[in-house]
């Protein structure tokens, strides 16, 4: 199935910027993306998915392995197979999207009742996690989703690693996996801690200008009416920006993050109030991110204040019957610091 | 120019021909839209995406069926018209499909049961009761529905109060229609198109073009009343090209708008546009829960001042006249009422609705089958079909497990409370006693908090009472719109009460503990069927309170100057709890609160499972 581009998706700068930060650097951690529904957002998801560089992998291997780093326990690529491996195939970046209402054995995966029942044999059945691996998970409605799920699935998150310990098994996988949540803010909020554990958030919404939501229908309708031309033309700039990604990759680890960008990243979350240290890890590593994506060499004080709303917009709520826009009171700490 | 603000001072709408056998009225219209929507739905189900069908059954929404059965065969042959059916309250995962446990163990190999979505794809699907569907079972379709080819779903809508569907699923079919005022004598007004004419349509609509000036009014439109999502952008814009290839042109002009705008975006607005020379010196009340992203000013950038080049918000303006000498009398004024109302609840509704999901201590096993969430109990299951090996014959090592040995696990989970707040906004309840009130309607919003409860909003006023935040968890909402609440006119206690009784029993009826807070001075001077008089409002508000302590825990929180009597006889005569604001402060009123939710609804509730 033809994915939408990219880069022919109108305005969502934010979540563009934030997904493109988050692929950079999966360290970050997952995305927030709030808002209304129809604006773009999982379109957004996939087209990025589809942004990145096919990943080398066995045929049908279900746990996405990386074939220099097996999971122990997949039958297509792990010791089990017994040195008789499969052809390395590439396959797309995967894009899992988590149902609501799903239950904890489809997310981390249990035991494989078919053979427990008909042989009486314990094995362990993969779950979405598996399926995500080395690629996103995307969860709609995040907000409405059980707590303990959400809980577990930043754990792996933050971890890359999947362990079970249930039903008689322990097993454990390989799950580097990016999580992106979107929903409606209206109908319900993330505990704070759920809230504090997502690396960037970005507010979406419908663009304001009526000029900007015509060439959005219009690019849909080139899309669905001939999506191999309208591939063709936007190619070029797909091509680029996945190679921009790419390098930016490369180059991360040689981003110089100077001691007054730390400092500034210290003052800035002391001003705004947020709870713990996440606040600056995340500010320090998207920024660091944003520069290798930019092609600068070392992180300045302009590129954290772009992604300062990002970072620490979702951590500064202290009282939770307070939803006065996040967004102004960074900008207006950006701005007294950048008086001092 | 066109004041939707004044019903009354309307012009009546220019005359209009005749469709076809000379019967006027709201129901011919309605109908005649209808089949045309039918015949729309069929020329471009990719960009529709699906009809939400606001009718009981009967046979105006046959009639409708057939209509597009008919149209579907002509234009894809019948395949394509069959009807498959999603069954009432079916689980998610026959929407998508998955292992059928129960054929699998009869069978020895594993047996999938396909999907419904899977099934109907390219061809019709009908969805009953939408507005009853659970939130898992609606999101599996609407993400079902992402897959090509895609069916067209009928979703129909049978709820009485416009309760809307699911935001997922209703964002994905864009057209709209109600056939309630729909007769037996008016379906005769409109017939399908014939098979020619929609093959024409057909074999033109590829060559149809909507203009920038056109696609920029519908977007004008869609801003104007509050419909931020693109779907239904691209929906209504395909609409305008569906009906002008039916119309036999190759240009979309007003009618089409005004027809794409009545399908799509007029019946899910959440707002009116204002009309244009207005829109600086007023601006029309805003519903205490207005949803953000929404502009109510006509769309007319200054700058657009171009002689040579049409305006689109010119257009925009007379493509909404041209909708509204369309409408049946007196219906636009229902629609813009209704979208002043805020028509946007319907997410609220749907977190009203949702059930616990599965999930708390594990309390034991019980018979069934899994799926929908329940999970099997594996261990209990293999030892139940244990000591029927013999007899059914099993050996090599094989377990012979039968349909009536699933064991599933029951689990007991903590009950959710509802609280709803019930404030007197009346005149006899001073502006200062409401703001002091509203302090303690903080503290106690900070304990629902803390529990994970959720709250509703009831305010009473002059006639009636109204709610005003249907039970929902953003308790952001819950303050801005307790903030928001404006003061003044008489105090219907009675009707305030039993709002929160019916809140309260919907709750109960879903295994929720319910607790209301009552904010009154007590003073109660109409009656609950709105007639002034002392006596008769506080007759009914004993009453209403009584009934009331029946169903959940009650404190009266008394908002007088002075400990009103009346206010402590209600709460004493109904045995809920009193605490007089004058002199309480924070703690003594989270402890009454606490204290509520303590020999109220028990702590722990068995899971339904």
């Amino acid at each position: 199935m033809p994915v939408f581009p990219f880069s022919a998706i109108v305005g969502q700068d934010a979540l563009k910027t934030a997904l493109m930060i988050a692929a950079t650097d999966p360290a970050v951690g997952g995305v927030l993306a709030m808002g209304e529904r129809g604006t773009g957002k999982s379109t957004t998801i996939r087209a990025l998915a589809g942004l990145l560089p096919r990943l080398p992998g066995r045929e049908g291997c279900v746990y996405n392995c990386d074939p220099a780093r097996p999971a122990p326990t997949c039958e297509v690529c792990g010791p089990v197979a017994g040195g008789r491996l499969g052809p390395i195939v590439e396959r797309a970046v995967p894009v899992v999207d988590l149902p609501l209402g799903v239950t904890e054995d489809r997310v981390l995966g249990a035991l494989d009742l078919e053979r427990a029942l008909a042989t009486g044999e314990k094995r362990f059945e993969p779950g979405l996690l598996a399926r995500a691996h080395r690629g996103f998970l995307y969860i709609d409605e995040v907000n409405l989703l059980e707590d303990h799920i959400v809980d577990l699935l930043l754990d792996v998150a933050a971890s890359g690693e999947n362990v079970v310990e249930r039903e008689g098994l322990s097993v454990r996988h390989p799950a580097k996996v990016v999580l992106i949540g979107s929903g409606n803010p209206e109908e319900g909020e993330l505990r704070p801690q759920l809230l504090d554990r997502f690396g960037l958030s970005v507010e979406v919404s419908a663009s304001r200008e009526i000029v900007e939501r015509v060439e959005a229908v219009r690019r849909r309708e080139a899309f669905e009416d001939d999506p191999a031309a309208f591939l063709d033309t936007w190619a070029s700039a797909e091509t680029a920006a996945s190679a921009r990604l790419v390098a930016a990759r490369a180059r991360l680890a040689a981003v110089a993050v100077p001691d007054d960008a730390r400092e500034r990243a210290a003052r800035l979350c002391l001003a705004l109030g947020t709870d713990g240290l996440r606040g600056e890890l995340t500010l320090l590593r998207a920024a660091r991110a944003l520069a290798a994506l930019e092609g600068l060499e070392a992180v300045d004080g302009a590129l954290m204040d772009r992604v300062a709303p990002m970072a620490l917009g979702h951590r500064l709520r202290r009282d939770p019957l307070d939803d006065s826009a996040a967004g102004a009171r960074v900008e207006r700490a950006l701005a007294d610091l950048a008086t001092v | 120019m066109l004041d939707l603000a004044d019903p009354a001072a309307w012009p009546p709408p220019p005359a209009r021909p005749d469709p076809g056998s000379g019967q006027g009225g709201a129901g011919a219209e309605a109908w005649t839209m209808a089949v045309q929507a039918a015949a729309v739905s069929a020329l471009v189900p990719g960009a529709v995406g699906g009809v939400v069908l606001a009718a009981g059954p009967g046979p105006a929404r046959d009639a409708w069926l057939a209509a597009l059965v008919a149209c579907r065969t002509a234009l894809a042959g019948e395949d394509a018209a069959m009807r498959h059916r999603l069954p009432v309250g079916c689980p998610a995962e026959r929407v998508s499909g998955g292992l059928d446990l129960a054929a699998t163990l009869a069978a020895g190999r594993r047996i999938e049961a396909p999907g419904i979505v899977a099934r109907a794809a390219g061809a019709i699907l009908l969805a009953p009761a939408a507005e009853a569907m659970a939130p898992a079972t609606a999101a599996a379709l609407a993400a079902a529905l992402e897959a090509s080819p895609a069916p067209l779903v009928v979703a129909f809508d049978e709820g009485a109060a416009d309760e809307g569907l699911a935001a997922a699923l209703d964002d994905r079919l864009t057209l709209r229609l109600a056939l309630g005022a729909v007769a037996l004598g008016d379906l005769g007004a409109a017939a399908a198109p014939s098979p020619a004419a929609l093959k024409a349509a057909a074999g033109r609509i590829g060559r149809v073009t909507l203009d920038d000036t056109a696609l920029a009014a519908l977007a004008g439109l869609a801003a104007g009343m509050g419909l931020g999502s693109l779907r239904l952008l691209r929906g209504a814009a395909a609409v305008a090209r569906a009906l002008a290839a039916l119309d036999g042109r190759l240009a979309v002009e007003e009618d089409d708008l005004a027809g794409a705008v009545r399908l799509v975006l007029a019946p899910r607005a959440r707002c009116w546009p204002a009309p244009a020379e207005e829109a600086e010196d007023e601006s029309p009340p805003e519903p205490p829960q207005d949803p953000p992203a929404d502009s109510d000013e006509a769309p007319d950038p200054p700058e657009d001042d171009d002689e040579t080049e049409p305006d689109p918000g010119e257009l925009a303006e007379r493509v909404l006249e041209a909708m509204a000498a369309s409408l049946p009398e007196g219906q636009l004024a229902a629609l813009a009422a209704a979208a002043r109302a805020g028509r946007g609840k319907s997410g609220a509704r749907q977190g009203a609705r949702r059930r616990a999901a599965a999930r708390g201590r594990p309390a034991g096993v019980r018979p069934g089958l899994p799926g929908g969430g329940r999970r099997l109990a594996l261990a209990e299951t293999l030892a139940a079909a244990a000591p029927w090996q013999r007899l059914r014959g099993g050996g090599s090592g094989r377990l012979q497990v039968r349909r009536d040995d699933l064991r599933l696990r029951r689990l007991e989970a903590p009950a959710e409370a509802l609280t709803v707040f019930v404030v007197d906004a009346s005149g006899s309840a001073a502006m200062a006693r409401l703001a002091e009130a509203k302090g303690a309607v903080e503290i106690l919003l900070a304990e629902a908090y803390r529990r994970r409860d959720r709250v509703a909003l009831v305010a009473f006023r002059g006639r009636g009472a109204e709610l005003v935040l249907a039970p929902t968890r953003a308790l952001a909402r819950a303050r801005r719109a307790l903030a928001g609440l404006p003061g003044g006119g008489a105090t219907p206690l009675a009707s305030g009460l039993e709002a929160a009784l019916a809140l309260a029993a919907a709750a109960r009826r879903e295994g929720q503990a319910a607790q209301v807070v009552v904010l009154t001075d007590g003073r109660a001077n109409i009656a609950r069927d709105g007639q002034p008089g002392r006596a008769g409002a506080r007759a009914d508000a004993e009453a209403a309170a009584r009934a009331l302590a029946a169903e959940a825990g009650v404190l009266v929180v008394d908002t007088a100057a002075r400990p009103s009597r009346e206010a402590r006889s209600l709460a004493e005569g109904s045995g809920a709890r009193y605490i007089a604001l004058p002199g309480a402060d924070a703690g003594r009123i989270a402890d009454a609160a606490r204290a509520l939710r303590g020999d109220g609804a028990p702590a722990r509730q068995p899971g339904r499972r």
